[in-house]
């Protein structure tokens, strides 16, 4: 399998993934918003094809994709976010909030930008515990008017510490455009301010991404301190689910699925000699264990109401 | 021979800290000033010096980057012991706080765990203005997945902090900065002490006073005015606001009939507004009187002394208190 082949094939996972659960959630068996990254799946292929089981990833309410490529159970993922009694969280976390400590998955957060500081704090643990770890974390571009973000990367440039920022900048933050709220034109720009290399790459293309995270993650791991990447993308979906999208241009989500990442794949892949029957036969690959790992979420048992108590504390 | 030395609570602050480098494996201490400098306050001094830059480091002044950074590396690994200036300016890193640090173990179905101490000393002192006096128990009370304790004496803050050192939940240790040249005797080889309990400090059969942090110097004063008018008053120091000893103070209520909690915080939504719930709960047919609560005023503190004064429980106010619930 080429390199392209396998990062297709992830992305597809994802993106499978996530349609299922809109559908799912549509039925009603998805209580709350769910965010979904459908049209970024390039981010976090591209940036997990370079890490170990050993490092740590921590993402936003946006990070399904994130869990998946770390390896979390996708029966366990769908059932989290079906409030069942999964494997994941318990039920405890649901589709904005999860983590996965037995895939080094630090998890998801709600509040924009805190992720930054606790990824800080794992990539403090990859330094000062050895093993030549890294910390990964990924943000939107809104999170860079967090002072959370601000604060956390600073402290990363000063410590030196093997941390790679993600900003995987989708145009909008909810639902206003990030040009309106900064005014710099790349993100990456913010690089400089804090003495941290930054570059502004296409999030659109996974081999782009996994070639700029390969340059970051290096650097990281050889004791070279942060670094800031600035993926541009855009998300085909509305911020949450529900959305309607209203203050986004006509004609803009048309125009991006023209260029988004598994179109683009699929061309390429084409492009590069591989027939139309292969990529399909991957796609009816990616369908079966989808459709078996949901089919597996539905049969969890909700979560045991006598234990909403457990874990408050060790 | 017991290791026995007589130690200021900093002091003693200092031993915990040196005791937990040199004894939990991958503790790392870190804050504002805490290094070369040794601490605003010199809980860290010469750790620095004695267990290297990888160990014991300062900080940019960004509270929320470094509490998360505890997080972070709790989770992975390490035993942070950071540390907040003054408990003021916890405010603004409160979301990784209650958001973040608090949440953790319960979001992750128990996955993840937080084993790090945030140290932080809170109180008002002569001139300190509103930004550096607040008492902030009760906002870390209302927040579950926290510890919290409130040593008052050198021999508790040493126990405390070895105590939440080798916790696997999140402890604040919330010292006070009033009561750090108070000296004390320390048993630096005592044996842990378990997380939490109250301790009867002054025995007494006519009323129940419970106090914690700053105020229990205060509470052990009018104990002994009351002493001299010929009532003889039981002073409970609360120690651990989290996990609550409801069972020391009720017991000791159950056999003086009344209670006066006193604490420097504001009185509305204090923590001593839940006490009294949970001793009400518990000794309702027990009370010869109402619980009666002195607290710091409902404002912000001010900084001059003459009006500190007033702002805060004193001796007679707290000895008063009691008297009156003495009367009713
Ligand atoms: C501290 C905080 N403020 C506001 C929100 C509400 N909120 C959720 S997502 C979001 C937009 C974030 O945009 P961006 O960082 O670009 O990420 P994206 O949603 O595009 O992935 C906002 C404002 C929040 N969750 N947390």
């Amino acid at each position: 399998m080429s390199e392209l082949e396998e990062l297709y094939r992830r992305m597809l996972v994802i993106r499978r993934f996530e349609e299922e659960l809109a559908e799912v959630k549509k039925l009603g068996e998805v209580p709350g918003s769910i965010h979904l990254c459908i049209g970024q799946e390039a981010i976090p292929v591209g940036v997990s094809a370079l890490l170990l089981p050993d490092d740590y990833v921590t993402a936003t309410y946006r990070g399904h994709g994130w869990a998946i490529e770390r390896g979390s159970d996708l029966a366990g993922l769908f059932g989290e976010i079906m409030g069942r009694a999964s494997s994941v969280a318990g039920g405890r976390a649901a589709s904005p909030y999860l983590s996965d400590a037995s895939v080094g998955f630090i998890g998801e957060n709600s509040i924009v930008g805190a992720g930054v500081p606790i990824a800080l704090g794992a990539a403090l643990s990859c330094d000062r515990l050895g093993g030549g770890r890294v910390s990964v974390v990924s943000i939107g571009d809104g999170a860079m008017n967090q002072g959370n973000v601000h604060e956390a990367l600073n402290m990363a440039a000063v410590l030196a510490l093997p941390l790679v920022v993600v900003v995987e900048n989708n145009g909008y933050s909810e639902m206003v455009r990030i040009e309106d709220m900064v005014r710099v034109t790349n993100l990456a720009e913010r690089g400089a301010a804090y003495g941290i290399p930054a570059e502004t790459v296409d999030g659109n293309d996974p081999v782009v991404v996994a070639r700029a995270a390969a340059v970051a993650i290096e650097r990281a791991r050889t004791g070279g301190g942060p670094s800031i990447i600035e993926a541009r993308t855009q998300r085909l979906v509305g911020h949450y689910s529900g959305d309607a999208q209203h203050y986004r241009p006509a004609g803009e989500v048309a125009a991006a699925r023209e260029v988004e990442p598994l179109v683009r794949a699929r061309a390429a892949l084409l492009e590069a000699g591989r027939d139309a029957a292969e990529l399909d036969a991957i796609a009816a690959g990616v369908d079966r264990e989808i459709q078996d790992a949901l089919a597996a979420a539905r049969l969890l048992p909700l979560p045991d109401p006598t234990t909403v108590m457990e874990h408050v504390y060790a | 021979m017991p290791e026995i030395k007589n130690l200021s609570y900093i002091q003693a602050v200092n031993h915990a800290l040196r005791w937990s480098l040199e004894t939990v494996p991958n503790t790392v201490v870190f804050g504002e000033d805490v290094a070369v400098p040794g601490g605003p306050f010199g809980a860290t001094k010469n750790l620095h010096r004695d267990f290297g830059v990888d160990r014991v480091f300062d900080l940019p002044i960004s509270e929320t980057a470094f509490l998360g950074m505890a997080l972070g590396s709790a989770m992975t690994g390490l035993r942070p012991i950071a540390e907040i200036m003054y408990s003021d300016f916890l405010f603004v890193a409160m979301d990784q706080v209650v958001n973040q640090i608090a949440n953790i173990r319960y979001t992750s179905n128990g996955k993840w765990g937080a084993p790090l101490v945030i140290r932080t000393q809170q109180g008002s002192s002569p001139g300190a203005c509103a930004q550096h006096s607040k008492s902030i128990e009760a906002y870390l009370a209302h927040t579950p997945g926290l510890r919290v304790v409130c040593p008052t004496t050198p021999m508790e803050a040493y126990q405390a902090i070895r105590t939440a050192v080798v916790s696997d939940d999140p402890v604040f240790v919330v010292e006070s900065r009033m009561l750090y040249p108070q000296k004390g005797e320390v048993q630096l080889d005592a044996e842990l002490w378990p997380m939490g309990g109250a301790r009867v400090v002054r025995p007494g059969a006519d009323a129940t006073i419970v106090a914690w942090s700053r105020t229990m110097t205060a509470a052990l004063e009018a104990g002994e005015q009351l002493a001299a008018r010929g009532v003889d008053a039981e002073v409970v120091d609360l120690r651990w606001i989290a996990p609550l000893d409801v069972e020391t103070v009720a017991d000791s209520v159950a056999k003086t009939g009344r209670l006066v909690i006193a604490h420097d915080a504001p009185g509305t939504g204090g923590f001593g507004g839940e006490l009294a719930a949970r001793v009400g709960e518990r000794c309702f047919g027990r009370l010869r009187a109402p619980i009666a609560r002195v607290t710091g005023i409902d404002a912000p503190l001010p900084a001059a002394p003459a009006l500190q004064d007033v702002a805060l429980p004193s001796a007679d106010r707290i000895a008063g208190a009691v008297l009156e619930t003495m009367s009713a």
